[in-house]
């Protein structure tokens, strides 16, 4: 099946964008819908890592200087909420837009319209929830987890348009995850099977099915919210018949998928980068497609590991701690893939590959650590301490946030033309990796040492280690500045890039000029699957 | 499917106002809605959200008004491909599915208490203390007498099934069927038929909802049934409230069509708007067996 | 104003140093605790981390050999395999097997874990915003022992006023008290929102749940003072209730207990008896003189507009359960704090009779010990 596409409603038959800011503002195109969703993404980046460093500003010495406790408990929930919905889903979101029809030789996304709507939502969701830090009784103060009752009987009233917030983030991620699943599997070139695809496409596909089984269900919970809220109903409250570990359920459904929809797509951006600059086929392609199948599999039947101490029956922690245990067994395979492709190839590192191998290295340890919350009885000495704060941030930080930098830097001279400055990429690189590092790998330390997680204030034998992951958070989020530097610098000039750009790539979107063109594959005859496959 | 070398053309629309206007609706909604919602529960009189809440709903109602008036223009200006009308389908399973979650969400929490924590609060099993807080609950389902019963008071009965319930679950499944005929009616090219079976399943579709709102009368003041009973009103009042604001869509939805074949659209192989409703409408269904069984039958 | 400037430097300082002094019990790696659960997930804690540690090597090992010596710059060409089924099979079933032989002793610990029967005594451990009250169960009511226990760290150490001394954040006022190789079991429940009580030293960290109640147990196997935290998100000073257990000889515990019973008992005594209006007076003009007269001043006209003016106030001219409430439960966010958990039911009742007839309110009401219980029970 192939498209030709057809344009319509137009009178001057010039195929390029429309000029000013409207252009952003009604565009169809999927190019310029993923560029407005990375920007979006990086705004909330440095929002969210602007609260992260209040975070860390009053934590770099016992006792309160800078915020009081309320406040804090403020900047934790909204850093977690801007982090994980603002920052990385709309990100994939955005290179799943630039990429996948450009992957699949695809005219634009099936649906360009709804597209379209589902980034414009966004800037008012986050422009709801970021105002609500501004009303009288403060913004959400209930963790990004926002557990009942705490975020219902006893939560100030902004609570409600974090509600709504969570539902608009809700709507914009199931429309665009449909969007996702109808291009991939409706507008694939001619010939092109599924087994032929890209590993970023097959990823995508596998998020967006996660994004639709799971979106709904956090709608859910917080629909029971609202109405425990406002109308008196007792899903929540032991007095009515309720139960809090209902809410826990309910969201956990919701929130363990979550992280996976926030790591699935980075595997998929650095399946395609090693073997580019190993020079080197993908490894056991067949496995990879199995593996991220069987992770979103898994994801969906282990979610109370992050119940383990609410008192579930033993049966049921047992069975949790089994099935978690188990996903350690699909993502080796990847990562033990991904070396199996280094190995004897013929490697450079520049920038993309740097941060990949990071990744590669970073998330593995971040997975080794979530093995160890895996096993229960651990848990009951981990659980809400600051070594599951270590543990997210590094299959986080430098697993989602390094395969998005990774990405930017490996696809930005298709995106603009340019060459982007490669001694400042590296030293980008080099702060952040080093940067990331300081900040998180002493988190472990005082997690074991029995720091809990959300408070503003600490006993006196984690200050140390407290200081040192202060200093590393100031070094990685002003190294970020760079990265934004040398992004708009890329924009604005650079050395021209080639079609293929890298010489070890492979894939339809290297078979376009660079910059890509507004609209490419516009007839199925531009497509060279040969090419892809290479 | 893929292999299929029929080359087509796959429409782009061109820049669109549509969705900005329908982001802005859908943000004055919410926002109007959330601040209405905490003037009320802080006792106010009057609340602007009122209106904001309205503006907004106005603006969507609009927007979409307008969308799905292009989306059918431009469907009769032949613009859309047979690739098109896949996604189109594609996209409504998609959307359904997410529905389908969505209802899960709240069925998975109706079983979780009927399962577990009665029994809990009971003193059975790991939590079984927890009878030490509440030494004068009985357990029981339907869930008249609550732990907490000056929270939430309880209901004085339990909703039954084989009144009113059964006369809708029997007036739903004819419903799909008579929206079927339709359907078969329109394959044939009887126009006359199409739009029989279309009205008469509009009308199957407002009966239900005048039943439900007799049902929701009859018991907020004949059985003390309230959302504020506890956790049986909480869970029939939203899996029945949720499924009858899904059936007012799908009879809206339904009308819309039943307009659409009175001014001459649809044809046997040109009909996605009708088939995606239908859909809806089989759906809403069987959410409604559920329902039925779930909350009616094994609920009383 | 320089000077002023230098000396908050000085002290901050200072403050800094200290804290690295006091450093001393720093430790990196998770507390083996002094339970036989404690120790048996310190050791699953320490074995899942050698294997972790294991296979890192091995993996990140193979990374930068290859990173080392396949690199194009070496002139190297790359090698064109890109499958190998028995390789990709054996290590998908390397790691099941470590899987496997790992989940033997994790579900034997947590088997052990689960097991709550035999308990000698019985604790109930209830969470509210933001300190814990401990209840040793008794079948007889007037031997209940009963008590709230907040953090004791004063706010000057915390907003670096004063140095900051050993234990900060870690001390509470009153210390639940068990004695060693006993079972005990904690029936762990709250009263608010969801807190957790967690003692590293034991092990035991159990969610405390409105309206639920879970069990928690442990046999301490030595002596000594065992600090842990909330561990649950609970609203503001989630950071500022902690946990402290004092674990005892059995001899000690006994007096220690039977102290409390007898103290107990009294109250239960003084609260189950009618109070004559005299008796509420004068007891509520002692608890006044000694608690409140700090800031409403003994002849209750505070002192405004810090401390508000208790005579002619209408709260306290006003129906009772409005007065009862803040005395209770305070008033958040301002110096009025919540006195329902510091002074017993008779005190309460005594103070709030006092206020209500002293300095010319003459309201000419009382309240009974016992009413203040019931209103208490009913919250
Ligand atoms: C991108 C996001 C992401 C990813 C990928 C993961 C991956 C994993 N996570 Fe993590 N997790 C989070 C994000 C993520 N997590 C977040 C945000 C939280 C906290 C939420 C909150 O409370 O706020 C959390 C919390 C969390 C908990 C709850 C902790 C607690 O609150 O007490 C647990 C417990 O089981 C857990 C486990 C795991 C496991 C087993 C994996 C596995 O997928 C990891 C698998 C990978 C490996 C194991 C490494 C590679 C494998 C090999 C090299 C093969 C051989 C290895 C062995 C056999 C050891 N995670
Ligand atoms: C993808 C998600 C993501 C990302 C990228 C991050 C990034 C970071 N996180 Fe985040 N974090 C979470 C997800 C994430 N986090 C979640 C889910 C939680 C749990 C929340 C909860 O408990 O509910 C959490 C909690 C959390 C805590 C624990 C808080 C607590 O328990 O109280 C801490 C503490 O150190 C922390 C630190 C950091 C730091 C230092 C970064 C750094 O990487 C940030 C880097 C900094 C920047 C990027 C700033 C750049 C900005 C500037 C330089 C200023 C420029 C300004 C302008 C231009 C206006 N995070
Ligand atoms: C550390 C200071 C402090 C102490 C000790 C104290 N109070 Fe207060 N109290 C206050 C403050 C401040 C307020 C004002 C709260 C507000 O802003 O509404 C107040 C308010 C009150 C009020 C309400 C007055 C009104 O009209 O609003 C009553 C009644 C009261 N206190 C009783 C007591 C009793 C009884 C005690 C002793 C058991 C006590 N207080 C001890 C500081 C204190
Ligand atoms: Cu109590 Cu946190
Ligand atoms: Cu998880």
């Amino acid at each position: 099946m192939s498209a030709v596409i057809e344009e319509h409603h137009h009178d001057d038959h010039h195929h390029g964008p429309a000029k000013g800011i409207m252009r952003w503002v009604l565009t169809t195109n999927h190019k310029d819908i993923g560029t407005l969703y990375l920007w979006f993404s990086f705004a909330m980046f440095l929002l969210g890592g602007t609260f992260a460093l209040v975070i860390r500003a009053e934590l770099f010495q016992p006792g309160l200087q800078i915020v009081h406790p309320e406040f804090f408990n403020q900047m934790t929930t909204m850093h977690g909420l801007v982090m994980v919905f603002g920052a990385v889903m709309p990100a994939f979101v955005g290179l799943a837009n630039w990429l996948i029809p450009m992957q699949i030789g695809a005219p634009d996304m099936a649906l360009p319209r709804m597209n379209n709507y589902s980034f414009w939502i966004l800037p008012f969701a986050f422009g709801m929830l970021a105002l609500t830090l501004f009303s009288e009784a403060g913004a959400p103060n209930f963790g990004w987890t926002f557990y009942a009752p705490l975020s219902t009987e006893y939560a100030p009233p902004s609570v409600t348009y974090f509600i709504f917030a969570v539902h608009l983030m809700g709507i914009s991620s199931i429309m665009g995850s449909i969007n996702v699943i109808v291009t991939i599997l409706n507008m694939r070139t001619p010939g092109m099977t599924l087994m032929q695809m890209p590993l970023f496409v097959w990823t995508w596909l596998i998020t967006a099915y996660l994004l639709i089984a799971v979106m709904p269900v956090l709608a859910g919970v917080v629909t029971m919210m609202l109405m425990d809220i406002h109308f008196g109903t007792a899903f929540f409250s032991a007095g009515g018949g309720g139960d809090p570990v209902l809410f826990q359920h309910v969201f956990w459904f919701f929130g363990h998928p979550e992280v996976y929809i926030m790591i699935l797509p980075a595997f998929g951006v650095v399946s395609a980068i090693i073997p580019t600059f190993a020079r080197k086929k993908l490894f056991g392609y067949a496995s990879m497609v199995y593996a991220s199948a069987s992770i979103a599999f898994l994801s969906f039947i282990v979610w109370a590991h992050h119940m383990f101490t609410v008192g579930m029956p033993l049966s049921g922690e047992l069975y949790f701690m089994y099935a978690t245990m188990l996903i350690a067994v699909p993502t080796g395979v990847k990562v033990f893939n991904w070396v199996a492709t280094m190995w004897q190839g013929a490697m450079t590192f520049e920038t993309p590959m740097l941060f990949a191998i990071a990744f590669v290295i970073l998330f593995t340890i971040g997975g080794f650590s979530g093995l160890m919350l895996a096993i229960a009885p651990a848990d009951f000495q981990y659980h809400d301490t600051y070594f599951v704060v270590a543990h997210f941030h590094y299959v986080l930080v430098p697993g989602s946030v390094f395969s998005i930098m990774a990405a930017v830097y490996y696809w930005i001279p298709k995106w603009t033309g340019n060459m982007y400055d490669e001694t400042l990429g590296k030293t980008h690189f080099w702060l952040s990796f080093v940067g990331i590092n300081i900040t998180f790998f002493p988190q472990h330390f005082i997690g074991l040492a029995g720091m809990p997680r959300r408070i503003p204030d600490y006993a006196l034998q984690f200050a140390d280690y407290n200081m040192i992951s202060s200093i590393g958070a100031f070094i990685f989020g002003f190294s970020q500045l760079l990265f934004l530097f040398i992004v708009i610098k890329t924009i604005r000039g650079g050395k021209p890039a080639t079609a293929q750009v890298w010489d070890g790539a492979h894939g339809l979107e290297w078979t376009v000029p660079s910059p890509a063109p507004y609209h490419t594959f516009t007839t199925p005859e531009g497509v060279n699957l040969k090419e892809a496959h290479g | 499917m893929a292999n299929d070398a029929t080359y087509e053309t796959y429409y782009v629309p061109h820049d669109s106002k549509l969705p900005i206007f329908a982001s802005m609706g859908i943000f004055l909604t919410v926002f109007g809605l959330g601040h209405w919602l905490n003037d009320m529960t802080a006792g106010a009189e009057s609340s602007v959200g009122t209106w904001i809440f309205a503006a907004g709903g106005l603006v969507l109602g609009g927007t979409l008004f307008a969308w799905f008036s292009s989306v059918i223009e431009e469907n009769h200006a032949k613009l859309y491909s047979q690739q098109m009308n896949r996604s189109f389908v594609w996209a409504m399973s998609w959307f359904i599915f997410s529905e389908v979650m969505f209802f899960s969400a709240f069925f998975g929490g109706l079983f979780y208490i009927r399962m577990f924590v009665v029994p809990w609060l009971a003193g059975e099993g790991n939590r079984g203390p927890s009878d030490m807080l509440w030494p004068d609950y009985v357990p029981s389902w339907p869930m008249l007498n609550t732990p907490d019963p000056e929270r939430f008071p309880g209901a004085h009965e339990a909703m039954g099934a084989w009144g009113l319930p059964l006369w809708n679950t029997l007036i739903l499944i004819t419903s799909s069927f008579t929206v079927t005929f339709a359907h078969k009616a329109l394959e044939k090219n009887n126009r006359q038929g199409l739009i029989m079976w279309l009205a008469v399943t509009v009308a199957l579709g407002v009966v239900f909802l005048f039943l439900q709102a007799y049902e929701y009368h009859h018991a907020y003041t004949e059985m003390g049934l309230t959302l504020n009973a506890g956790i049986y009103g909480t869970t029939f009042f939203m899996l029945t409230g949720f499924h009858g604001a899904h059936v007012t869509i799908g009879t809206f939805m339904l009308f819309i069509m039943l307009l659409r074949s009175i001014k001459g659209h649809f044809k046997h192989d040109d009909c996605f708007g009708f088939e995606a409703t239908a859909w809806y409408w089989h759906f809403v269904d069987v959410v409604w067996i559920a329902l039925f069984v779930f909350v009616y039958i094994l609920g009383s | 104003m320089d000077k002023a400037k230098r000396s908050r430097w000085l002290v901050a300082l200072s403050l800094l140093l200290s804290s690295s002094a006091l450093y001393a019990d720093w430790t990196v790696n998770m507390r083996k605790g002094v339970t036989e659960i404690s120790e048996k997930v310190y050791d699953l804690h320490m074995i899942i981390f050698g294997v972790c540690v294991v296979i890192g090597i091995l993996v990140f090992g193979a990374m930068i050999v290859s990173m080392l010596m396949h690199r194009k710059s070496l002139g190297v060409e790359p090698a064109t395999f890109h499958e190998n089924h028995k390789l990709e099979f054996i290590w998908t079933i390397i790691p099941i097997v470590i899987l496997l032989v790992m989940a033997v002793p994790a579900t034997q610990t947590l088997n052990a874990m689960y097991d709550a029967g035999n308990a000698e005594i019985d604790i109930e451990v209830r969470g509210y915003q933001w300190k814990w009250q401990y209840t040793y169960l008794n079948d007889d009511p007037t031997q209940e022992v009963k008590f709230m226990s907040s953090l004791l760290t004063p706010q000057d150490e915390i907003y670096n006023k004063a140095a900051k001394r050993e234990h900060y954040l870690l001390d509470v006022d009153n210390e639940l008290v068990i004695p060693v190789d006993t079972r005990v079991r904690f029936l762990v429940t709250a009263e608010d929102v969801i807190h957790s009580w967690w003692v590293p030293d034991f092990a035991i960290k159990r969610d405390a749940i409105p309206g639920f109640v879970h069990e928690a147990w442990t046999v301490a196997k030595k002596t000594g003072i065992y600090r842990g935290q909330c561990a649950e998100l609970c609203g503001k000073d989630h950071g500022f209730m902690p946990v402290v257990v004092r674990v005892v000889e059995k001899d000690e515990y006994n007096t220690w207990l039977a102290e409390k019973q007898a103290e107990a008992a009294a109250v239960y005594e003084i609260v189950g008896k009618e109070w004559t209006q005299d008796e509420l007076m004068a007891e509520g003009e002692a608890v006044y003189n000694r608690v409140c007269a700090a800031c409403h001043q003994a002849n209750g006209q505070g002192l405004p507009p810090a401390f508000p003016s208790l005579v002619g106030s209408p709260l306290i001219t006003g129906p009772i359960e409005g007065h009862l409430d803040i005395v209770l439960n305070g008033k958040a966010g301002t110096a009025m704090q919540a006195f329902g958990a510091q002074l017993n039911a008779a005190e309460i009742a005594a103070v709030v009779t006092y206020e209500r007839n002293a300095w010319g309110n003459n309201r000419g009401d009382s309240i009974q010990p016992r009413e203040v219980n019931e209103m208490m029970a009913g919250q």
